[in-house]
């Protein structure tokens, strides 16, 4: 067993955990943050994306203790309050999901995305860039839709900040 | 996956110390890699020692005509380094095709080279430039490194520390992606190195793992163009064949991707 200290969506967590402990599972069991989805073994799917230190990386195939220290945003720290993060509404009003199992780490990934690019993506960008997040629902189609919508949106409020 | 104990080190000196303590310990550096074989319970060490926080291995450096790649430097800040990109854009370029980012942001070079994967992307890279892998204990050159699947140089407990790239004259690298896993279903890297010798590494095709091609290598010497590599011909035995691609086909695709190569190279 380790202890292990992160920030998660802003607020400083200490858990005990045994050392094989992936950071998906701490999120989900430890911390009750089921946003985070797990959807294979293999660590191909992506619906286990959280950012670790603003990276978007697959939360299991991370042991815990290697984020020992680190800030962890999951899909739960996106929203401010009831406002959805652009990224999210735009999802909503694309029709960017189906099941919504591939959802949070589409989401999680599409904003990473954003903001390594800024105004410079473009749909094969998106598409590209994707290649590490399966949905088996929707075709992709409206996901990059979603996506390139929301980098849009994303620079508005950017530059209005 | 399995028990295990987690370390975290701080130094080579502490890592390599702390492997000598566990019963079967192994080095974890990105983990996208070990992590998933340890998920499917087909690897169990006892101890895992971290790499990836250790200073004195994160980094990339050029000095001279030598581009330097410290072992723990995550596959995507090689793509985007600005050294990196200016001194031998092709291997940047490489570092940019390797799986998807979010295993960019983590896996690293050290991690990719120990493991020698038949279809992994650096490997072609060391070979056809034929870089020098440093470890803790010695430096190791490219054409005595790799030896067979999953198999290198590397003693029980050593640590890759860095991998120096001679800067070529040019140099070029075409992949053709597995569309699922993303690793190479065939990947050539060409190199021509600044005394005009020509290189040519071949991963993801050979049953023995990555592979330098002498008949490609020589008609580009004579011929540097993807119109050279035309007449060669590429026998199909000792080449892989399973569901994704017989041996004829590999062998015709490291024809099409050296070709591709050279046209990227210039
Ligand atoms: C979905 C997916 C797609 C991928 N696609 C590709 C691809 O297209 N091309 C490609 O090339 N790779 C691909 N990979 C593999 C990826 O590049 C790995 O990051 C890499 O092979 C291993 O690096 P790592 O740092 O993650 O190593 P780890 O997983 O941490 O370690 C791998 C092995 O190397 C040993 N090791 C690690 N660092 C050192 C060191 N410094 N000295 C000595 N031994 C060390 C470990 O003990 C372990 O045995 C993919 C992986 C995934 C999960
Ligand atoms: S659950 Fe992490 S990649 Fe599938
Ligand atoms: S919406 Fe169902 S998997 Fe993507």
């Amino acid at each position: 067993m380790s202890t292990v200290k992160l920030t998660v969506n802003g607020k400083a967590v200490s858990v005990d955990v045994e050392d094989r402990t992936l950071l998906s599972n701490l999120l989900r069991d430890n911390l009750n943050l089921t946003g985070t989805h797990v959807g294979c073994d293999t660590s191909q799917c992506g619906a286990c994306v959280v950012h670790i230190d603003g990276r978007a990386v697959k939360s299991c195939t991370v042991l815990a203790g290697q984020a020992n220290g680190s800030s962890i945003t999951t899909i739960e720290g996106l929203a401010k309050g009831d406002e959805l993060h652009p990224m999210q509404a735009a999802f909503r009003d694309n029709h960017g999901l189906q099941c919504g199992f591939c959802t949070p780490g589409m989401i999680m990934s599409a904003v990473d995305i954003v903001h390594r690019y800024g105004g410079q993506l473009d749909e094969a960008t998106v598409r590209h860039e994707l290649e590490g997040n399966i949905c088996r629902c929707t075709g992709y189609h409206n996901i990059v839709k979603a996506v390139l919508d929301a980098a849009g949106r994303m620079k508005v409020s950017q530059a209005a900040e | 996956m399995y028990q295990t104990t987690y370390h975290r080190a701080s130094s080579v000196d502490e890592a390599a110390s702390l492997f000598g303590k566990g019963s079967e310990a192994k080095y974890l550096s990105g983990g996208q890699t070990l992590l998933p074989v340890m998920k499917q319970r087909l690897a169990s060490p006892s101890d895992v020692i971290d790499l990836a926080k250790i200073k004195e291995l994160i980094g990339v450096e050029a000095a001279g005509d030598t581009l330097t790649i410290k072992a723990a430097t995550p596959h995507y800040d090689v793509a985007t380094s600005a050294a990196a990109k200016q001194a031998i854009p092709a291997l940047a370029y490489l570092a940019s095709l390797i799986g998807d980012p979010a295993v960019r942001y983590r896996g690293t070079i050290g991690g990719s080279l120990a493991n020698n994967d038949p279809a992994a992307d650096y490997p072609a890279a060391t070979l056809a430039l034929g870089a020098t892998i440093k470890t803790n204990k010695r430096t190791i050159g490219a054409d005595d490194y790799f030896k067979g699947l999953f198999t290198t140089a590397l003693e029980d407990g050593e640590i890759i520390t860095a991998v120096s790239f001679p800067v070529p004259a040019k140099a070029g690298y075409a992949k053709f992606p597995h569309p699922a896993s993303r690793f190479a279903l065939t990947g050539v890297f060409v190199a021509k190195t600044k005394s005009g010798d020509v290189r040519v590494a071949v991963t993801g095709a050979s049953q023995s793992g990555v592979m330098r091609v002498a008949a490609l290598e020589n008609a580009l010497k004579a011929n540097w163009s993807a119109s050279a590599v035309d007449s060669v011909s590429i026998p199909s035995s000792g080449l892989l064949s399973d569901l994704h691609g017989s041996s004829d086909y590999r062998a015709n695709l490291i024809k099409v991707m050296a070709g591709r190569a050279v046209t990227a190279a210039g």
